[in-house]
Formats: structure tokens, C-alpha cells, sequence
């Protein structure tokens, strides 16, 4: 029972980091149709510019994260404003393929500026742990749970009460009659990917602080582990990213705790994210919480 | 060419040439005026220009990659220039897009807030809604629905009632009585006429030219891309070459 909680616990704070990737995605493949490949690179530049920072020029850690969310926010509208924007009306794997193209761009220019190997980011929480029972829980697990709860209510709160988030509901469902409302379009698209942008600076700091610290050029590919949980709980669909995201972090730290499968080798843990994501789509095309289109007969 | 041209009217299009892509022009120099407080019904066969011209007149043709060519599009006696879609909106206009194109995944009422981005007032919108919700008494019991589930006459009242949230000048209404029964086109029309009423000017582009007619003070009939007739609602009405080609008689 122990390790059961133990794995539930850290499979949650798993799923909460691939949730905050997964509503990256979302919140892209909503307002514009478009599969962001990019978001691993946000992932991988947010983390390391809070490295920056934070624990190189020595800002305190919060006022670092805050600022490196603001500079991704406003990197992520430039992405959109220069190389996006031009491609609305083109076809959207153009689109797609313009945002793989980015992916490869932004591992490269992190590779050329932070050249030092071994960085290590700092956070307030370290590896603390406390012990509750039998059951640890790191700190790392409890604020990656806790910020990705904050930031997913704020989310929910965004696009169900605020004008801007209607406006980016109504411009994902049909743009010209967003527009014939008075809604920008533009702008619609330039906030998705702002914050876009700015959640990933959360993601990576999670990811690489669950990791001890340890950043990597590559971490920005466990975006590619938040793929199943995306798909999973529905392209289009913000709670969708949430439900998936937990599902396959406790599905990925499970199997890693329990499955002891020795013909099929060791990982069978990176491999169950992806069954289970079959598993759903074969029954649900739409993935769990994902748009089944209105149709009135 | 009509008005009684004391006023300024609401709306004054002026020699407007419309081009989609490199060669395909629709309208040739249309010209037409709408006086403030006028319902002013827009005539015409499939294809003559009639949602082209609503679309240069709400700034929406660059979703058609089209653009205008020439003439002027006066709002209240000042040109709309370049000015985009939200620009219009803000500036008093409104429109029902023909297809009612409703988002059919929000609800009703998300519909009805989505009509009202452009007003920042929160209270301004709410009265708005209970007005619309009152001249809508379907809507009303149906505000947390899903719009798509509603039935096509309920999705246009749904149209009507989204573009009126930003309490518009001008109102343009693209075909609204397309694919409704008769008795729901009357209830349809029966609106517009309580629309007019309360002090929105009303240009109303319509198939169904006999409803259109009864309800308007002017009509225009667009033909090819051009004005082949204008004036007042009653003229035309009984004019013998509209009754022939779209009242049905003769």
C-alpha cells in the first residue's frame, strides 16, 4: 500500500508536468488548428533562461521565473507574429512543419549559448523531502503539483469567464465569424501562443527540478512524452490535457513500479504511454474529453 | 438615389469595385445609401454580388482573399478607409452572416457574450443579454445549451441576437430567411421590423424579395455587380420587371 501511494504520488506530479506540456499544445491547436512542435523548445529555452537568471546572475528564484515567463510569453508572440502569421490560409501541415523546423532551432541556439556541460539549476525547494508515514514526498512532486493546479484553475478560469478567452474559443470554431463578431483574430493567436509559451517556462523548471536540477539541450523531447497524454484526453480539450497528463504520468510511473515484464526488457514504462493511448483512441477517436463535432440531423 | 437627403445617412457606398484573387471582379462600381433609422432591403439572383458587397462593407473579404478595387464606403458620413472587421464593429456596424454561422460548440449565452467583445461594460452586456433574452423567450430557456443543438430557426434568432449585442448602428443581414419554414421566416421578419423600430438601421440582403419587400422602406436590386434598380419599397413592389423575376407573378 505504501508503494502504491509512493507511485501514486509521484506519478501525479509526472502527470502534472505533462499536463502543463499538453496545454501548450492545446491552447495552440485550439485557436489556430496548428500542432506546435515547438513547445519542447519553449520547455527546453524556459528552463535554461531561468537558469540565467536565476542561479547564474542571482535573481531571486521566483522573480526570475516571473521574468523568463514574460520574455517567453512575448518570444512566443514573435514566433507567431514572424513565422505563423505569414502562413495563415497555407496549408496547416506548412504550419506544422514550420514549427518542427523551430524545435531543431531552438535545441541549436541552447546548445551554442549555454556551452558549459553539467549546468545546474537551483531551486528554492532542492531536494527536500518530507516524510509522511512510510510514504516520501519530495518537494520537487508537491510544487509541481501545486503550480500545475494554480496555473490549470487559471486556465479554466481564462477561457470559460474572460472576453479574450471567449474570443479564442470563437476564433479556433470559425474565424471569419469571430472576426464578423468584432473579435481580432490576430490577437486571439498571438495570447495562444504567448501563453503557451509562458506555461512551458513552468513545465521545464518542473521537469528539470523532478530530474535534481540537472539541465540538458534535450530535455524540451519529453514534450514528445506529452504527446500521448494530449491525444489521449482530446486535442482540443484544456481539462482533456489535464486528465491525460495525469493518466499517463500514472501510467508511465506504475509500470515502472509494478510491471515487471523481463521478455519484454526494461523501460516498459516509455512504451505503456502509447498503448494506453491506442487503448482510448480505438474506442474514443476523439480522445476522452476531446470535441465530438455538433451535428443536428 | 433615395432619402430624403436632409440627414446623413447611416451608410454610403460610392462607386465600389470588389475583385476576388488577380482577375475575378463581382462588383462594378455599386452605389447605395441607407438613410439612419431605414429598414433597406438588397435584391438580387444567386451570384449578383449581394454577399460580396456585405463583405466589403464589414471589412471580412480578406477571409475570400478579395479586396476593393474602387469607391468609397461612408459610416455615418465618414469613410471606413482600410479599416479591419473589429474596427467595424467598434465603429457601430453588425452583421448575421448568411449560414448563421453561430459557434455551434459554445452556448447560447457564451454565443451571445461572444457578440458583445467589443463592449468592456460587464453591466452594459448583461441588460443587453436580458433585453435580447426578452425578445428571444426560446433562447432564453435554452441559454446553457449547446447552439448547435438548436433548431435553424432558433439558430438565427441566435445570429440576430449575437449581432445585436454590440448594440449596433447598422445592422446587415445576409439572407436570414435561407432554408426556414414560412412561419418561422414571418417570426424571423416580424424582428427585423421590431429592430427597425427601436432605432437600429437595418440593411437587409434577401432571396425571399417579397418578405424583404413588405418589411423595407427602400430596396435595391443588384444584378452582375450592379445596381439595376432602386428606390422605394412600394415602387419596386410594384414595379412589372421585379414582380416578374422575383415575386413570382406574370
Amino acid at each position: 500500500m505504501d508503494k502504491f501511494l509512493q507511485l501514486l504520488l509521484s506519478g501525479v506530479a509526472l502527470g502534472g508536468i505533462y499536463a502543463l506540456v499538453a496545454l501548450g499544445f492545446v491552447v495552440i491547436y485550439k485557436a489556430s488548428g496548428a500542432f506546435n512542435f515547438a513547445q519542447g523548445g519553449f520547455v527546453t529555452l524556459g528552463a535554461y533562461m531561468v537558469y540565467q537568471f536565476g542561479t547564474d546572475w542571482g535573481l531571486p528564484f521566483w522573480l526570475a521565473l516571473v521574468l523568463v515567463m514574460l520574455a517567453m510569453a512575448a518570444v512566443g508572440m514573435l514566433v507567431e507574429r514572424l513565422v505563423i502569421r505569414p502562413m495563415v490560409g497555407k496549408p496547416v501541415f506548412t504550419v506544422v512543419l514550420i514549427t518542427l523546423g523551430l524545435l531543431l532551432i531552438i535545441e541549436q541556439v541552447v546548445r551554442a549559448v549555454w556551452t558549459m556541460p553539467g549546468l545546474v539549476l537551483s531551486v528554492p525547494w532542492g531536494n527536500g523531502r518530507s516524510q509522511l508515514g512510510d510514504v516520501t514526498l519530495r518537494h520537487a512532486d508537491l510544487w509541481t503539483m501545486v503550480s500545475a493546479a494554480v496555473l490549470l484553475a487559471a486556465f479554466f478560469l481564462f477561457f470559460r469567464y474572460s472576453r479574450t478567452g471567449l474570443g479564442m474559443r470563437a476564433t479556433a470554431l470559425d474565424q471569419e465569424a469571430a472576426a464578423a463578431q468584432g473579435i481580432s483574430v490576430g490577437r486571439s493567436f498571438a495570447v495562444s501562443w504567448a501563453v503557451a509559451a509562458a506555461v512551458a517556462v513552468v513545465a521545464g523548471v518542473m521537469l528539470v527540478s523532478r530530474g535534481g536540477g540537472a539541465l540538458s539541450p534535450a530535455i524540451g523531447f519529453v514534450a514528445l512524452a506529452a504527446f500521448p497524454a494530449m491525444i489521449l484526453g482530446g486535442l482540443d480539450s484544456t481539462g482533456g490535457a489535464v486528465l491525460g497528463g495525469v493518466l499517463i504520468g500514472l501510467a508511465e510511473v506504475m509500470s515502472q513500479g509494478y510491471l515487471d515484464v523481463s521478455w519484454l526488457g526494461s523501460n516498459v514504462e516509455v512504451v505503456v504511454p502509447y498503448v494506453l493511448m491506442v487503448l482510448v483512441l480505438l474506442w474514443r477517436p476523439e480522445g476522452l474529453l476531446g470535441t465530438r463535432r455538433v451535428e443536428r440531423v | 438615389m433615395v432619402g430624403d437627403g436632409s440627414a446623413t445617412p447611416v451608410l454610403e457606398v460610392r462607386g465600389l469595385s470588389v475583385r476576388y484573387g488577380p482577375a475575378l471582379t463581382v462588383l462594378h462600381g455599386v452605389d447605395i445609401e441607407v438613410p439612419a433609422g431605414a429598414v433597406v432591403a438588397l435584391l438580387g439572383p444567386n451570384g449578383a454580388g449581394k454577399t460580396t458587397l456585405l463583405r466589403a462593407l464589414t471589412g471580412l473579404l480578406p477571409f475570400h482573399h478579395g479586396r476593393v478595387t474602387g469607391g468609397e464606403v461612408l459610416l455615418e458620413g465618414k469613410p471606413v478607409g482600410r479599416a479591419n472587421a473589429t474596427a467595424l464593429v467598434r465603429r457601430g456596424m453588425a452583421q448575421v452572416m448568411e449560414g448563421r454561422r453561430i459557434f455551434a460548440e459554445l452556448t447560447v449565452e457564451e454565443n451571445l457574450r461572444a457578440g458583445a467583445v467589443t463592449v468592456r461594460d460587464r453591466r452594459r452586456v448583461a441588460e443587453v443579454t436580458r433585453d435580447i433574452f426578452a425578445a428571444f423567450p426560446q433562447l432564453a430557456h435554452r441559454r446553457g445549451y449547446q447552439a448547435g443543438y438548436l433548431s435553424g430557426g432558433e439558430q438565427q434568432m441566435l445570429a440576430i441576437g449575437r449581432a445585436l449585442m454590440s448594440s449596433p448602428k447598422l445592422l446587415l443581414l445576409d439572407e436570414p430567411s435561407l432554408g426556414l419554414a414560412p412561419r418561422i421566416t414571418e417570426q424571423i421578419a416580424e424582428r427585423i421590423v421590431a429592430v427597425g423600430a427601436a432605432g437600429t438601421t437595418v440593411l437587409l440582403v434577401e432571396q425571399n424579395a417579397a418578405m424583404a419587400l413588405s418589411i423595407s422602406e427602400f430596396a435595391y436590386v443588384l444584378q452582375a455587380g450592379r445596381v439595376a434598380m432602386g428606390g422605394p419599397a412600394t415602387v419596386l413592389r410594384d414595379d412589372p420587371d421585379v414582380q416578374k423575376l422575383y415575386l413570382g407573378d406574370g
